[in-house]
């Protein structure tokens, strides 16, 4: 008796809905086991890590701080991704966008209106776009593998800011310790409050209001634009894109600019709200977790919007999983870990089907 | 399996209980930059912790966060605890800072404990060790133990903190051997075994016999001790990942003060003060001394006896800086001041400091 995977004619509907909903139940299933066998009650453990997030309103606040950036980030990547340009750089985008940003702090601290926090975000925005534009420009130009060089300059500017903030741009009051003045008034993000006190305030910053900004204008020009046809036909059928007359150099223009945009607009965003200044650890890897957001997301904005809250909750779990269960933070990575292998496991069973050859199967067998 | 369910069942009956039998006691918090199995910087924390279990178990639970990024995860991380009913909450690493007195300013009822950092507050006390006191002596050990007359140091980030130690350690060469050399690789991580390893590789390869760290993982000596060279380890003993290579190790002793803070908060008598604690206070200690001849270790020895009595003072004036100017009086140390923002390179070190 063996399984195999049979190709099925068409991709399945049915399966295309169900196949989170499995992998997420086998998630919990391993997930319940794991911490039966460090002697924990499974139940409440799950429940510490993926409802008790959700229970409080700070908790929903931070839950918001810790996915918006991912959304933002995750939504422009998933185009990118759609139309076939492998933008594996976010980080350094990211990263770009908060040194132009934070250049106005730096060098004009007294510089304190509501035109500042637009320059500064749209400072942020151009410094993705130019980072994003090197590989672009790389790609269509020597035809280089943009994968590559949009990771190695990740590297490039990290070390970049590094440097700033460790010498020119260091705080002249600091200790020469690695970091910027601090942000204030202007040069910080507004927040907003999202519910009314009696419900349990909720505040947002504006970071968040961009992050569902931008997934809703993608998904829109995705499902009912001519661009959105055109990047799509690109990354399913690239030959036909091309006898269509698409430019495959402007999309690639296109995709990087608008993932880099994005990104560079996260990072601004941090530095001028959980961080306050600009300092060596600007971002926790939240340009490559991106790109996680943007596969289990399908590469629909709306999707990375869903993935990133998904992801959040599994990083907050896991701290208040350390706090009430005393269990390690490497306890949360592994959880990560097996939902994204069930994720892109049953993920398959779209395209394939299962199926068991030999003696005729117990119905819990198939299963398994 | 249904007996599975029904134990799960009970067991989350019971864990209410529990829960309201640990809110009467005092929760002690503390916050890692890495992970505790670090063997180093956090591991030695979280040995601190649990001497605080252990000596005060009765009255205090303490609860912890490992591998908290420097950044924008920091400021939840902490404030979680507070909101937990932390009383009292330690965060150990210099990037806590700002977030340590952001949620401070906001919970002005728990206390706060920052490490290596210089902002205080009514509710935030800082705290640190003198590292830089077993850095003189490990840089005397190293002058008279090396063969090729060369050092090579893996560091971490250019703080005046690490900078600080380099200079302790020249210093401490120098006193034995005037043209002693030192090799320095920046890896900009705190913990990162795997480039720590590649740095040791590069330093052996470039003739150092001896290799010092201020980075926290035990693979550095770990290389020194597969190459049949030497070298120290740092935060805790790790004589037992490099029995033949270890000279000694620079550690941490937080025990006692972590008892004696959260007994202050027990007690009512906490305040927010600014402890910079060295050999002798017991938080800076040498593990020891192996593999070395007895003479080199009585030198050892003698020096740190009088690094405790107070007869001596690593940074004793006047110190000449690398561009040739020098700094401090004669005869006298440095003020604590000086030192804390040291972001100079002392004289006879062949590199330049990455700025």
């Amino acid at each position: 008796m063996r399984l195999v995977l049979e190709k099925r004619a068409e991709a399945s509907g049915r399966m295309a809905i169900l196949s989170p909903v499995i992998a997420i139940a086998l998630t919990l299933i391993t997930g319940g086991i794991i911490f039966a066998l460090r002697g924990l009650n499974p139940f409440s453990a799950l429940y510490v890590f993926f409802v008790e997030p959700l229970t409080t309103s700070w908790s929903i606040e931070q839950l918001i701080v810790k996915a918006a950036p991912l959304a933002m980030i995750g939504a422009g990547l998933a185009v990118s991704y759609m139309a076939n340009v492998w933008n594996i750089g976010a980080e350094g985008q990211l990263t770009a966008g908060a040194i132009v940003g934070s250049a106005i702090p730096v060098f004009f601290p007294e510089f304190q209106s509501p035109p500042t926090l637009a320059l500064m975000l749209s400072l942020g925005v151009i410094g993705g776009m130019a980072w994003a534009a090197i590989p672009a420009f790389l790609k269509n130009r020597f035809g280089t593998n943009e994968i590559l060089t949009s990771l190695m300059l990740v590297y490039v500017i990290q070390l970049a800011l590094d440097w700033l903030v460790r010498g020119p741009w260091r705080d002249p009051k600091g200790y020469n310790f690695p970091k910027t003045i601090a942000f204030s008034d202007w040069q910080l993000l507004p927040q907003f409050q999202l519910l009314p006190p009696s419900v349990g305030p909720i505040y947002i910053n504006l970071g968040a209001i961009f992050a569902v900004a931008a997934v809703v204008a993608l998904a829109f020009m995705m499902g009912r634009t001519l661009k959105g046809y055109e990047l799509r036909v690109q990354g399913i059928a690239p030959r036909a894109g091309r006898f269509a007359g698409f430019s495959r150099e402007k999309t690639v223009w296109f995709c990087f600019l608008l993932s880099g945009g994005l990104a560079g607009l996260a990072g601004i965003c941090e530095v001028m709200s959980t961080v306050g200044q600009l300092q060596p650890g600007i971002s926790p890897s939240y340009g490559f977790t991106a790109i996680i957001v943007a596969f289990l997301g399908r590469l629909n904005p709306i999707g990375a919007l869903v993935a990133a809250f998904a992801l959040a909750i599994s990083y907050l779990g896991g701290e208040s999983a350390q706090v009430a269960l005393g269990i390690s933070d490497k306890t949360a990575r592994v959880f990560q870990g097996v939902l994204l292998f069930y994720i892109l496991a049953c993920d398959s069973l779209i395209l394939y089907r299962l199926k068991i050859i030999g003696r005729t199967p117990g119905p819990a067998e198939a299963k398994a | 399996m249904k007996k599975w369910m029904a134990m799960a069942a009970v067991l989350a009956l019971g864990v209410p209980a529990t829960a309201a039998q640990a809110a009467d006691k005092l929760k002690a918090c503390w916050v890692y930059v890495g992970p505790v199995g670090d063997f180093g910087y956090s591991y030695q924390h979280d040995v601190g912790r649990k001497a605080v279990d252990k000596a005060l178990g009765d009255k205090v639970e303490t609860v912890f966060l490992e591998n908290v990024a420097e950044g924008p995860d920091a400021e939840r991380a902490i404030e979680r605890l507070a909101r937990e009913g932390c009383k009292i909450i330690f965060t150990t690493s210099f990037g806590f800072m700002d977030p340590t007195i952001k949620v401070a300013a906001k919970y002005p009822d728990i206390k706060f404990e920052h490490a290596t950092g210089y902002k205080k507050a009514d509710n935030v006390g800082i705290y640190n060790a003198r590292f830089y006191e077993g850095r003189y002596v490990m840089g005397q050990i190293a002058a008279k133990m090396s063969k090729t007359g060369t050092a090579g140091y893996i560091v971490s980030f250019p703080i005046p903190e690490v900078v600080m130690g380099i200079n302790s350690f020249m210093l401490g060469a120098q006193s034995v051997n005037p043209d002693f050399k030192v090799k320095i690789v920046w890896v900009n991580s705190w913990y990162d075994p795997g480039k720590e390893a590649d740095a040791a590789k590069v330093l052996l390869g470039q003739g150092a016999d001896i290799l010092v760290q201020h980075t926290d993982s035990t693979a550095p000596l770990q290389e020194a001790e597969k190459a049949g060279k030497l070298g120290f380890g740092q935060s805790s003993d790790m004589i037992k990942f490099a029995p033949k290579a270890q000279l000694t190790s620079n550690t941490d002793d937080w025990d006692p003060y972590y008892i004696a803070r959260v007994q202050a908060v027990l007690d009512g008598t906490w305040k927010p003060d600014d402890t910079w604690g060295g050999m002798k206070d017991g938080m800076v200690v040498l593990s020891p001394f192996t593999n070395m001849p007895d003479d080199v270790k009585k030198m050892a020895e003698d020096t740190v006896a009088k690094i405790k009595s107070g007869e001596f003072h690593p940074f004793t004036g006047p110190i000449t800086k690398q561009d040739g100017t020098t700094v401090g009086e004669a005869g006298k140390p440095l003020p604590d001041g000086e030192l804390l923002g040291m972001n100079y390179y002392i004289k006879g070190i062949d590199d330049k400091l990455p700025q």
